[in-house]
């Protein structure tokens, strides 16, 4: 059989239809879809593209047990290192990760290794097949560890890993997390088109079910405190409260009605369903001219989801171009799909309305210079181009910075100036028994890289527990 | 579960529930509050403790019915439970060196007020409390009011109980009476508090005022509550509740306040709907 040089294609509805709606755009592949991108594998001996993977899954294996026909085998392969498959084969940058290094992408396209994560954890989820195996789980206990309590804060990816992993060790694990629902970034920022909540349910269900209790309506720095949870006989504790602290443009006119951060936006969307107000009583107001300031995926997101919403005329307003565009290719591609605009080397530098309200944003042309100290070339304003873009909402996604909350209220917690949490090599903080990981610790980064912090971190807390009952 | 305790009309649109929240009781001071949820379909509401007993586990909320989310809240019954409950909330109000206290409220405002009040006189300040409604049927906690306050004040619009004025023509007496006032705490409808801000200005008397922004989440993460303070952007929900009113920009706060109006009317009306069922 000739090599099949291309990705199998996934089919997904079309952007006049999905416009239309909050459902899922890419449907998945089909058990013989399935099969003929995992005979893509060439199943090389050095295995490139599980070093590529921040939780290091052992890809060509599992890819061997699709062939094999048994995806029940390979969801135990996928879920002995990753406790979230079915979310990490939607929204994993894998064009940079495992899919990166893949040899198959040397002179073809890599093997879609996220979306065959993502079929094997769909099958098994929908066959209730998606529990880590008795044997397995027997594997990682750790006899001289179990009913000690250990405390996880924040129940996003890299808590809920932490806590997996704990439980799995026999740790008697507890989560607190400060919002009504699980999930951090996975239920209040990405939309339902691109991660279903359901989706987000299952997973959550699946480490439930390792014993992991999980405690909502928790805020950790104000209903209790790290010291709180040590005196209350938790022996370590697992910081993953993330980088939700949203950063604003600081130009006139940003506190109109009308101005969202795009953490406000979305979790208006999402966590409370407000694509579905009136039934949910949360509102959200978006007018028929959208403009969404920044270019991540938090800024796709926000831009598709205002289309979704009814919005005609959605824009991206980024300050750089196109090719430095911090957001995955394919979340690019599905918005320039669906009719968004893109505003590239425009920065805004002032809001102005009418009656409270906004009604136009003046943008500032720029053009590129020397690189900076992030590698990409400096945006420079260009004098005397400002020009004005009508406008009925804007909504600010140029990044997040770790929430002081808590490191405001915890003692003795070693902060970098810009707020995230000094950690060293293991993920341990300035406080014995402290540890942290993810977007708290790096500031915003990738669901995957918040699990790799969330495993490490519950390795060496296993380690620090061990080490310290020697004592 | 955040069980009902207890339930009490004060007056007919005004109730006080007594919810059971060990957590949240253990940890409070006056000027926190609780973000809650009604139902499953509900919004986050942010609303001030108004009362809590570490010993029993519980706190008290007391709040108007205004719209579709504290009308639900309004029919809950002793026993029933709320959805969701979090707390406690934004920074207390810093009550040490504070030896003689003027505060004020409006409307609902006072159930605010009230465990500002009692937290005063606890700790030892000399405590005079100006509360002011629109006619007598609507005066709410007199008997705690006084219980707490070495002055009580009350004032109705139309004159039918008490002084008749407003709050701050009462403060603008007894700013001219007393001596010695440490702080001014205001809370209640955004004229009126930029009303006593302007007038404790000329008398130079730090005061301070309890936003009631719109909030979402409550912990800092969304910025839905900012307000300008001194020129500079603040998160009511994280900086506040409680700012210096004489650098608060009170246009703005009430400009912002009164963007969801149109849907919070398609929501009462949604709810009158499902009412018939």
């Amino acid at each position: 059989m000739a090599l099949q040089k291309k990705k199998t294609p996934m089919k997904e509805q079309a952007p006049e239809e999905r416009i239309k709606n909050f459902n899922e755009v890419p449907f998945g592949y089909s058990d013989d879809e399935a099969v003929v991108e995992a005979e893509r594998c060439l199943q090389c001996k050095h295995q490139p593209c599980v070093e590529g993977c921040p939780v290091h899954v052992p890809i060509p294996q599992f890819i061997q047990a699709v062939i094999d026909g048994d995806v029940e085998e390979a969801g135990q392969i996928l879920k002995s290192k990753n406790n979230l498959p079915a979310v990490c084969g939607r929204v994993c940058p894998q064009e940079e990760q495992c899919e990166n290094v893949c040899v198959m992408g040397i002179k073809n396209e890599p093997v879609a290794i996220g979306r065959l994560e993502r079929y094997v954890a769909d099958y098994n989820m929908e066959r209730g097949s998606d529990k880590s195996s008795a044997a397995e789980l027997e594997k990682m206990k750790v006899p001289e560890l179990e009913g000690r309590k250990a405390a996880v804060i924040g129940a996003g990816p890299a808590g809920l890993t932490a806590a997996a992993d704990l439980a799995k060790y026999g740790l008697d694990v507890t989560i607190f997390e400060a919002l009504h629902e699980t999930g951090g970034v996975l239920r209040y920022g990405i939309p339902e088109f691109r991660l279903p909540k359901k989706i987000v349910d299952q997973e959550v269900e699946a480490i439930k079910e390792l014993g992991v209790d999980i405690q909502l309506n928790v805020v950790v720095g104000k209903s209790i405190t790290v010291d709180e949870l040590f005196a209350k006989g938790y022996e370590s504790v697992f910081i993953g409260v993330g980088a939700g602290l949203p950063r604003f443009l600081n130009i006139p006119g940003e506190n109109l009605n009308g101005v969202y951060s795009a953490n406000e936006f979305l979790t208006r969307v999402n966590l409370m369903k407000a694509f579905k107000y009136p039934e949910y009583k949360t509102p959200v107001v978006v007018g028929d001219k959208v403009a969404v300031v920044g270019a991540g995926n938090v800024a796709m997101d926000a831009a598709r989801t205002a289309k979704r919403l009814g919005a005609e005329d959605v824009y991206i307003v980024y300050r750089r171009a196109e090719e430095q565009m911090p957001a995955r290719s394919e979340e690019i591609h599905h918005a320039q799909e669906e009719g968004i605009e893109f505003k590239l080397l425009n920065n805004p530098v002032a809001i102005h309305g009418e009656d409270g309200r906004v009604a136009r944003m003046e943008c500032q042309q720029m053009k590129l210079g020397e690189k900076d100290d992030s590698g990409r070339r400096r945006p420079i304003p260009i004098e005397g181009s400002n020009w004005m873009l009508d406008l009925d909402t804007v909504i600010i996604a140029i990044g997040q910075n770790p929430n002081p909350l808590l490191t405001s209220n915890t003692k003795d917690l070693k902060t970098k100036s810009w707020g995230g949490i000094e950690v060293n090599d293991d993920q341990q903080t300035s406080r014995e028994g402290v540890y942290a990981g993810g977007d708290v610790v790096t500031g915003a980064a990738t669901v995957i890289k918040a699990m790799g912090a969330g495993k490490t971190a519950a390795e060496n807390i296993k380690n620090y527990l061990l080490e310290k009952s020697k004592k | 579960m955040y069980k009902v305790l207890k339930k009490e009309k004060l007056v007919p649109t005004i109730t006080k529930l007594k919810i059971v929240a060990p957590l949240i009781a253990e940890k409070t001071k006056p000027g926190n509050f609780i973000i809650l949820r009604v139902d499953e379909k509900g919004e986050r509401v942010p609303l001030t403790i108004a009362d809590y007993d570490r010993e029993e586990g519980s706190i008290t909320i007391i709040f108007q019915e205004v719209g579709y989310s504290t009308k639900k809240l309004g029919k809950l019954e002793v026993g029933d439970c709320l959805q969701d409950l979090v707390g406690p909330l934004g920074h207390h109000i810093d009550m040490e060196d504070c030896k003689k206290v003027v505060l004020l409220g409006g409307g609902t405002g006072t159930a605010l007020l009230y465990p500002k009040v009692k937290g005063f006189y606890e700790q030892g300040a000399e405590v005079i409390s100006i509360t002011g409604v629109r006619t007598k049927n609507l005066i709410i906690l007199e008997d705690e009011l006084n219980e707490y306050s070495d002055k009580l004040y009350i004032a109705t619009d139309d004159g039918s109980y008490g002084i008749h004025g407003f709050v701050t023509e009462i403060l603008k007496d007894v700013l001219k009476d007393e001596k010695d006032i440490d702080l001014v705490v205001a809370i209640g409808p955004v004229p009126m508090m930029k009303a006593v801000a302007d007038m404790t200005e000329e008398y130079g008397i730090e005061t301070i005022v309890s936003l009631n922004a719109i909030m979402v989440d409550g912990t800092g993460m969304c910025g839905a509550c900012r307000v300008t303070v001194g020129g500079e952007t603040k998160f009511t929900c994280f900086d506040g509740p409680s700012f210096d009113a004489h650098q608060v920009d009170f246009e703005e706060l009430m400009n912002r306040l009164n963007f969801y109006q149109n849907e919070e009317e398609d929501v009462a009306k949604a709810n009158s709907a499902e009412e018939v069922n």
